[in-house]
């Protein structure tokens, strides 16, 4: 029994290894595809339409009703302290440090990820993958790269939308709803928010996220089993990977990025 | 004959899909052409599971070439084979005097350019429409000015009588509409030779010999060699000059049509006339049956 337990862990270990190292080559191929695609922009641009464009509705709304608890629950604990008028301070942060790139890349995830591995994955179960294979164009080329560097391009944006978004929508609730002064709430934000500190650093973290999310996409998506159920496994994965991947990231970066906090 | 010349006697007043018979025959009858393909000691498996075991075939120039043999047994392996996107674990694939496993990337690439593939599902391209799906190859890997794109899908699409559903999407498209677009899409670049993977399964006894008729025209009127890989004899055997009949990885039987109706093989008497059953029972292997009935009293 425990000699099979061993076993299994060992199988598991081993499988886990081996596939980070297929993801890695992977990768590779991918990375030594992107320099042609300045010949092709508009497969790439056709995949930003799909991946950022259409994913603004979920990111705009979310945007904002993180911003509008984030004003609430900050409203009623700095109250507490009388500080109500370091709200702005407390929404920006939050939303540009880490609510911003981590909601933001699990939403991405959440929607563009998962549609960018169906995609991939039913290409591959309906032979239009080794069908462009045969028509010596190279599907990495062809399909994958432009998704992953729509993907690449397209998260830092729609961070810095949802941050945006957000900022505006504890605005509306601390200043519109509650009766912070406006004032204290633009002015603190801009005193207190650094724009390399604080800004860039959540760019760093979109980037990093926007590289890992899409990454594990376009994997899930290309090594999918060609069948109905393995798309949505794939898909299933690609969800589930993304989030740990972010959350585990985010925690790192976090952790380089502001040691002095 | 040029490839063009031959697409527009296809596509021109000669167009009528009757199945000229005659023609592959004739061919068949000449002396020996020179092999196009030549597979020699071919070995693969998937796991433990091995699929081909010493395979040797020849594919001559300007002939049909069936393979044919039970599901499973490896047809469309040996496809994949022999386009290079599967490595046999011993043995080589030459192709027009290349041996493919043995290309570089882009070498590769280049032969593959000489060669269509038909799939079973067509592979068409969901997000572009009939015209773009047959495009696409000329776009890929010519530099050619929109105009004579225009003119040269619409010879292809002439040729498999589509050119008026340039503007449908494939799923649009009936099974049997499908393969003929994806057949004009691999006619789009020339090639030396195209290779049919099941290309009559699941279709209408009118599509199938729609497919039927025009896989042998193209055949004959581009001068191209082609493989057919199936497991629907009696379509199959209309058209090809020379049959492959492949099982457990080895090839048990190979000749014309003719040759191999008159085989004495009792395994491909069963398989070419569709008994249920004999060298390949009926029954999977199970105890007797009386016990196993009186077993449960």
């Amino acid at each position: 029994m425990l000699l099979q337990g061993l076993q299994g862990l060992g199988r598991s270990v081993i499988g886990g290894v081996t596939k980070l190292g297929r993801a890695n080559l992977f990768m590779l191929r991918v990375l030594a595809a992107v320099p042609g695609l300045l010949r092709t922009p508009g497969l790439v641009m056709a995949q930003i339409y799909s991946v950022g464009v259409l994913s603004l509705l979920i990111i705009v709304v979310s945007g904002l009703f993180v911003g509008m608890v984030l004003g609430l629950q900050g409203y009623n604990t700095l109250i507490g302290f009388g500080a109500e008028e370091s709200l702005g301070v407390l929404v920006a942060l939050s939303l540009v440090r880490e609510l911003g790139p981590v909601v933001g890349a699990l939403l991405f995830g959440g929607r563009a990820g998962s549609a960018m591995s169906a995609e991939i994955g039913l290409m591959k179960a309906t032979q239009q993958l080794s069908g462009m294979e045969m028509m010596a164009v190279d599907p990495i080329r062809q399909v994958v790269a432009p998704r992953f560097v729509a993907g690449v391009i397209s998260l830092p944006l729609l961070v810095a939308i949802f941050s945006a978004v957000g900022v505006y929508g504890g605005y509306m609730v601390g200043v519109g709803l509650l009766g912070v002064d406006a004032g204290s709430f633009w002015s603190q934000m801009q005193s207190k928010v650094l724009l390399q500190e604080d800004v860039l650093n959540g760019v760093i973290k979109s980037v990093v996220f926007g590289v890992v999310a899409s990454w594990i996409a376009v994997f899930e998506g290309y090594e999918a089993a060609p069948t109905s159920e393995g798309v949505s496994r794939a898909t299933t994965r690609t969800v589930v990977y993304t989030s740990l991947a972010v959350l585990g990231w985010d925690f790192i970066l976090t952790g380089l990025m502001f040691k002095e906090a | 004959m040029t490839a063009r010349a031959g697409l527009l006697r296809l596509a021109c007043p000669c167009r009528g899909l009757a199945t000229n018979d005659s023609g592959g025959r004739e061919i068949a009858n000449e002396k020996q052409s020179p092999s196009l393909v030549e597979i020699r000691d071919l070995h693969f498996a998937h796991g433990a599971r091995e699929i081909m075991s010493g395979v040797d075939l020849d594919f001559q120039e300007g002939r049909i070439t069936a393979i044919m043999g039970p599901s499973g047994s490896g047809k469309t392996t040996l496809l994949k084979l022999i386009g290079g996107q599967l490595r046999p674990g011993r043995g080589s694939v030459q192709v027009d005097g290349k041996d493919v496993h043995r290309l570089r990337l882009g070498a590769l690439y280049d032969l593959r350019k000489r060669m269509g593939m038909l799939f079973q599902t067509g592979a068409l391209l969901t997000d572009l429409d009939v015209f773009e799906n047959v495009a696409f190859p000329l776009r890929a890997h010519t530099q050619l000015p929109e105009a004579m794109v225009r003119d040269l899908v619409l010879l292809k699409l002439e040729a498999v009588g589509l050119r008026g559903a340039r503007h449908l999407m494939p799923a649009q498209l009936s099974g049997g509409m499908a393969r003929r677009v994806a057949l004009a899409r691999a006619l789009a670049l020339d090639p030396m030779m195209i290779m049919y993977d099941e290309p009559f399964t699941g279709l209408d006894p009118i599509t199938m010999g729609t497919i039927v008729a025009l896989i042998r025209k193209v055949n004959d009127a581009l001068g191209l060699t082609s493989v057919v890989v199936s497991h629907d004899v009696k379509e199959t055997v209309t058209i090809a000059d020379y049959v492959y009949v492949i099982a457990d990885g080895k090839v048990v039987e190979s000749g014309t049509p003719d040759t191999l109706k008159r085989s004495s093989s009792a395994w491909v008497q069963q398989f070419m006339q569709g008994l249920p059953d004999g060298p390949v029972p009926f029954h999977y292997p199970a105890p007797d049956y009386a016990s196993d009935l009186l077993g449960g009293a």
